[in-house]
């Protein structure tokens, strides 16, 4: 295989997976079989189709209350990608742009904003939402608020970092030198040059947010039920897998195929755009 | 010793903004007073409530005292136990650190290895299932992994319990769960690291001296490949106790996390406070302990930061 083609094939081979939920999110409502919560008692923990009493009309059993657990994957889908796709913009945009003007202007903002990242970077994230959710209460919109103050550090140091070189390029002193105003400079001429590092940064942040979902919504603090989501699907799971393994394996295998799909999409992306700044995935 | 003076300014610095993090997280997200009590109680008991919490004082007066309840270690009374929220915690820690270690000794003792023998057959067999297994261990939610190990191990093949503490049977499978992330993510970093490594002129010296294999690895190579890799155990150790509040709810195992996350559903805030407050404290502790050991690997960042 030539050098090309392997690179197209590695491009493409986790894209699958990817684009395989985007369709599933968006065409929840016409490709799920049944309705994600129309529970049916007589019907509860029905095995997949191949085992035992299993039919193919629910194709991956059923859950403790009987809901197809096919058309929840589906539907959860929609839920899980919905609020990283969220948390990601919301993260890359305050993060980013606070890199942009603490590298560009310096001074005390900047001395500011690099402690509280340092802060931040010593705090477990998910210690840090434990907290916020307390007090704040388990919702959507406070979700993706506390995933992306977990995502934001990130961006906003390694922007920052790029725009302390950048800014003593001569086409930037340039523009200033011809009357550039400060927002002009930053947008027109920094913001284009650490585009793609934030794009691969926001990939990865996609994966990693996903897992962070999951994870609160598996510990009762994101996602409430019976809105289906993968992560508080597990959290009856979990109690239930002695009698039902198929409530388990299911929607994690989903996470893990996602996330997997998108972290190697994002390598792929950091080798073309960017080989030396983005540092590997984390999970916080 | 200046090096060390300075590592330890910024660690109180550091914890000092920690406690403002917990302090801001806590109050300004919402009214915990209307949190904490049921849906119909009257506004005289919520007004009470305030009161006992302290929450009808001006923000900065509250702020001087959680600041002060930090360095005291007094965070109030659980509404549930009747105990010192403190006391609770501590008692707690002991289990939470030896879940957090067990995980981190697991993940250097097979991660490290693993990249080594990546970098060394680089390209072949070996290092293509070295590293498949780190990028999916890396794409594996820590809860998922551990209803998996107690699918497998404990209810189809009966070998290991499921929960509690005690003896090292219980052990192995939360421990197992809380490192195989940090076991994938170690071995990539390890194998990048030695790679780089093994392509400067000082490993190549060694081979010219002559030294035997073994040893220009494990002397030459391994110790300088050893810097970034002690800085990521350093940082990662902030996940693996993240990651140790989701294993023990799992496992049942009683730690300081599952007591932060029990107390969460009873309501009972001054638990969530010190719970959290324990946590990130010793994050904080460990990162200190990393950076000085990091100066004693890399003598050249005792003196490149001094300036």
């Amino acid at each position: 295989m030539t050098g090309r083609r392997r690179a197209l094939l590695l491009l493409l081979l986790p894209l699958i997976p990817v684009l395989a939920a985007i369709l599933a999110a968006t065409l929840a409502p016409w490709v799920a079989p049944h309705s994600p919560t129309a529970s049916r008692l007589s019907a509860r923990l029905t095995p997949p189709a191949w085992q035992g009493q299993g039919t193919v009309a629910q194709l991956f059993g059923t859950d403790l209350l009987g809901r197809d657990v096919l058309s929840r994957l589906i539907w959860g889908a929609r839920i899980s990608l919905l609020i990283a796709l969220a948390a990601t913009i919301l993260g890359a945009a305050v993060g980013s742009l606070l890199g942009l003007v603490t590298g560009y202007y310096r001074g005390r903002v900047d001395r500011v904003v690099t402690k509280l990242i340092d802060v931040q970077l010593a705090f477990p994230f998910v210690l840090l939402a434990i907290a916020v959710i307390a007090v704040a209460g388990p919702s959507i919109p406070v979700l993706v608020v506390v995933l992306a103050i977990g995502s934001w550090v990130g961006h906003a140091r390694i922007v920052r970092g790029l725009v302390l070189g950048l800014r003593e390029r001569e086409y930037v002193q340039a523009a200033k030198a011809l009357g550039a105003g400060t927002p002009r400079v930053i947008f027109r001429h920094l913001l284009p040059e650490v585009l793609s590092v934030i794009l691969v940064l926001a990939t990865f942040d996609v994966g990693r947010i996903i897992i962070l979902e999951s994870t609160l919504s598996f510990l009762g603090l994101g996602v409430q039920p019976p809105t289906p989501s993968w992560g508080s699907d597990l959290r009856d799971a979990a109690a239930y897998v002695r009698q039902a393994w198929w409530i388990a394996a299911f929607p994690g295998l989903a996470i893990m195929i996602v996330v997997l799909g998108v972290n190697l999409v994002g390598d792929v992306l950091r080798d073309i755009l960017d080989p030396r700044t983005v540092p590997a995935t984390r999970q916080a | 010793m200046r090096y060390i003076a300075r590592k330890l300014a910024h660690t109180v610095f550091v914890a000092f903004g920690v406690v403002t993090l917990v302090f801001a997280a806590l109050r300004m997200s919402g009214d915990p007073a209307a949190t904490m009590l049921p849906g119909d109680a009257s506004v005289e008991e919520l007004r009470d409530l305030r009161h006992a919490l302290g929450l009808d004082q001006p923000l900065h007066v509250q702020y001087v005292k959680f600041l002060a309840s930090a360095v005291t270690g007094d965070f109030g009374t659980s509404l549930r136990h009747q105990e010192p929220a403190m006391t609770l915690v501590l008692e707690r820690l002991p289990a939470t650190l030896e879940l957090a270690f067990a995980a981190l000794f697991l993940s250097v003792a097979i991660g490290l290895p693993l990249g080594i023998v990546a970098a060394l057959h680089r390209g072949r067999l070996a290092d293509m299932m070295a590293m498949a297994f780190a990028v999916v261990g890396q794409a594996t939610p820590y809860f998922w992994m551990g209803i998996m190990l107690i699918l497998i191990f404990a209810v189809e093949l009966r070998w290991l319990p499921t929960s509690g503490r005690g003896g090292i049977e219980r052990l192995i499978l939360p421990a197992v769960t809380l490192g195989t992330h940090f076991m994938a993510v170690l071995a990539r970093l390890t194998r990048t690291s030695m790679l780089e490594v093994l392509g400067q002129n000082y490993v190549t010296t060694a081979r010219a001296k002559g030294l035997a294999e073994r040893a220009v690895i494990l002397v030459h190579a391994l110790k300088n490949a050893a810097v970034p890799v002690v800085t990521l155990i350093g940082l990662q150790f902030g996940t693996l106790l993240g990651g140790a509040v989701v294993t023990e709810t799992i496992f049942a195992w009683p730690g300081v996390g599952r007591l932060a996350v029990q107390s969460i559903f009873v309501r009972d805030y001054p638990v969530v406070q010190a719970g959290v407050f324990v946590l990130a404290l010793s994050f904080v502790a460990i990162n200190l302990l990393v950076d000085l050991l990091y100066g004693w690997l890399d003598p050249r960042t005792r003196t490149a930061e001094a300036g």
